[in-house]
């Protein structure tokens, strides 16, 4: 028990000190920008007197230590700055368009593991055979398309020719306003509003997205159990209970698949950040109101406080679903001491 | 002579280094031969890296020269893929992008390979102090998905090409150390080692000569599979416009102008695209095949 407290206490202090990397890493970003910020604030004709005044109200003038104690007080009390595109605080912002990118990936992530897994286990139980090397192809292209291609093409097939999919954006204009913020999740907004048509509404919008970046993680989830199962197939126990006369679905399921399971935590926690990835561009093609849209729409107009922000955040997500990841795996499996 | 050179490189008994080297770079590839894909995407690589090479040759039109007359022309016997907004021609368009994508996968691993594998080494090899050090600065980089780093890293720089190369080298050398390090902890205790250190080598010595070629193979399979990564990087930055800039004909860029009149001529996206997806397929395939054969354990 000790031990396992002193390892925790280790990962923890190693989170804190990657967390601590994030800032200083952040803090640099926001202070080599091409444009002076003072400038992009009061414009370029603005007197030297009134330049000066911002620069000192923007705490610019102190020196670059100080900046950066000033940055941590600040992230401290949840302060990111302002934006100057939305004019609001970039945390109301985040907290705006978060719950869009967090219905998009954590949906897009179920979908995934629910065929990912399968196709990998099969292909472990089929390993060298055809069917391993068609389930090695899927995946191998499905990790070599962009994802803005595979979006593009999506919404050129399913929206332009066959008008099967609702266009870009997050729900038709005809619901604009008319479902409650809740929870910022529409499939769950639109449920409490019990508003049948906005929900299948949302749901619609939110098949493409979702289908492209499941297919997208799909191809690690999948690679990864098929590793895991091949390993766990070659265990004593499985041949055994193929021996004792159960069936190979029940070998499969019921005995190896179990031992994988834990391991499998691990590859969801990544796949998870991978989304967040594949959600910047995604919300690009598809006009999904969500932070991956707006950090690269603040990007094009050299906004770096809302850049900066939304870097950070998902930094700190990414951090936390390891850590996560990291105490699930040892409190789930008991082979780690 | 080919088959002199096989009995000799196969030679059992090889009489010198270099016979023995040859041989078994000559076994690597007879294993990669027998594989399917990989010999697929090899051969693809090989078409691109002659494309991107021998562009101005294969060309049949100044890829920067417009004609606003024959404007997202159909593909047709004068412009083999039609036209794009300016009327220039795709196809040559496309062989010249080759060069911008090629040169930028290429400037990346020549910046990230040594940099993560002396990193790694280093941490590897003397452990302690050194090693969390090094580990931690590695873990900061690993706590970003890729591309929004490198998106980070290049709105704080100035888009452009060498921004972006920048911005990719340093969120991709962090694996490559983790990986070296991973293969130095391995050996570090060996027997030949420390008959080395015995000899006097110093610790500089034999990292640089003695631990950093061992990782050279688990090195290599890493970089071919990143390939794919660093080009879709490379294109999804170019086509959210923080990559190479709209003159350059860089197949993300190009996407990222034609995706305004995808319904109406969907060739103009379509055609870079697809150009991406064959390249990055490729690499992928290679990378899944010479990890089969240089690392057969890793499988």
């Amino acid at each position: 028990m000790n031990r396992r407290f002193k390892s925790l206490a280790a990962t923890l202090s190693s989170v804190l000190l990657t967390l601590f990397g994030l800032t200083v890493l952040t803090f640099l970003i926001g202070r080599v920008m091409p444009v002076d910020p003072v400038i992009a604030a009061v414009g370029d004709n603005a007197p030297e007197d009134v330049i000066l005044r911002v620069r000192a109200e923007m705490g610019l003038d102190q020196p670059i230590p100080v900046q950066f104690l000033h940055y941590l007080y600040q992230l401290a009390h949840g302060d990111f700055g302002m934006s100057v595109l939305t004019k609001n605080p970039v945390a109301t912002d985040i907290v705006r368009f978060f719950p869009a990118t967090f219905e998009l990936a954590t949906a897009a992530l179920l979908l995934a593991a629910l065929i990912g897994i399968p196709l990998g286990v099969w292909a472990a139980v089929r390993q060298g055979t055809f069917t391993d090397q068609a389930i090695r192809v899927v995946c191998l292209a499905g990790h070599s398309v962009p994802v803005f291609m595979l979006s593009l093409i999506s919404l050129l097939i399913f929206y332009s020719w066959l008008d099967l999919a609702p266009g870009p954006g997050r729900q038709d204009i005809i619901f604009d306003g008319m479902i409650d913020t809740v929870t910022g999740i529409l499939t769950i907004d639109t449920l409490i509003a019990g508003d049948f048509d906005a929900f299948k509404d949302a749901l619609a919008h939110m098949a493409q997205p979702v289908i492209i970046l499941a297919y997208f993680s799909m191809a690690y989830i999948a690679r990864m159990t098929r590793a895991f199962m091949i390993d766990a197939l070659k265990g004593e126990y499985v041949i055994t209970a193929r021996a004792k006369g159960l069936s190979l679905t029940k070998v499969i399921w019921g005995h190896a698949f179990p031992t994988v399971a834990v391991q499998l935590v691990t590859v969801m926690a990544l796949t998870y950040a991978g989304l967040l990835e594949g959600a910047v561009v995604t919300e690009t093609v598809f006009s999904w109101p969500g932070i991956g849209q707006y950090l690269t729409v603040s990007l094009m107009n050299a906004d770096m406080n809302p850049v900066v922000g939304t870097t950070l955040l998902i930094g700190l997500i990414y951090v936390g679903l390891n850590l996560i990841a990291d105490i699930l795996y040892r409190v789930l499996d008991p082979r780690v001491q | 002579m080919n088959a002199t050179f096989r009995n000799w490189a196969l030679d059992e008994n090889p009489s010198s280094r270099r016979q023995a080297a040859w041989g078994n770079w000559y076994r690597i590839w007879l294993n990669l031969r027998g594989n399917a894909l990989g010999m697929i995407g090899l051969t693809i690589i090989a078409i691109f890296i002659g494309i991107a090479i021998f562009a101005p040759l294969l060309a049949t039109h100044d890829p920067a020269m417009q004609d606003l007359g024959n404007r997202l022309a159909a593909p047709s016997a004068l412009h083999w893929f039609g036209t794009d907004e300016l009327g220039r021609d795709i196809y040559s368009r496309l062989l010249y992008g080759g060069r911008v994508t090629l040169g930028m996968v290429i400037a990346v691993v020549v910046l990230v390979a040594p940099i993560g594998l002396a990193i790694g080494c280093i941490a590897g090899y003397f452990g302690g102090i050194v090693d969390t050090i090094l580990m931690r600065i590695t873990d900061i980089f690993l706590a970003f998905p890729r591309l929004v780093l490198a998106l980070a890293f290049v709105a704080a720089l100035k888009p452009g090409v060498e921004s972006a190369i920048l911005a990719i080298a340093l969120t991709a050398w962090p694996p490559y150390a983790r990986m070296a390090r991973a293969e130095t902890l391995t050996v570090r205790g060996s027997d030949f080692i420390a008959a080395y250190r015995l000899t006097g080598g110093s610790s500089w010595r034999i990292i640089f000569r003695h631990i950093m070629p061992l990782c050279v193979p688990t090195l290599i399979v890493r970089v071919t599979l990143d390939m794919s990564s660093i080009i879709i990087t490379a294109a999804s930055l170019g086509f959210l416009g923080m990559g190479a800039q709209p003159p350059s004909p860089e197949w993300g860029a190009m996407i990222a102008t034609a995706k305004r009149f995808i319904f109406e001529q969907w060739w103009v996206a379509a055609i870079p695209g697809i150009a991406i997806f064959c390249v990055s397929l490729a690499f992928n395939f290679l990378g899944d095949a010479l990890r089969d054969v240089l690392d057969p354990k890793g499988n």
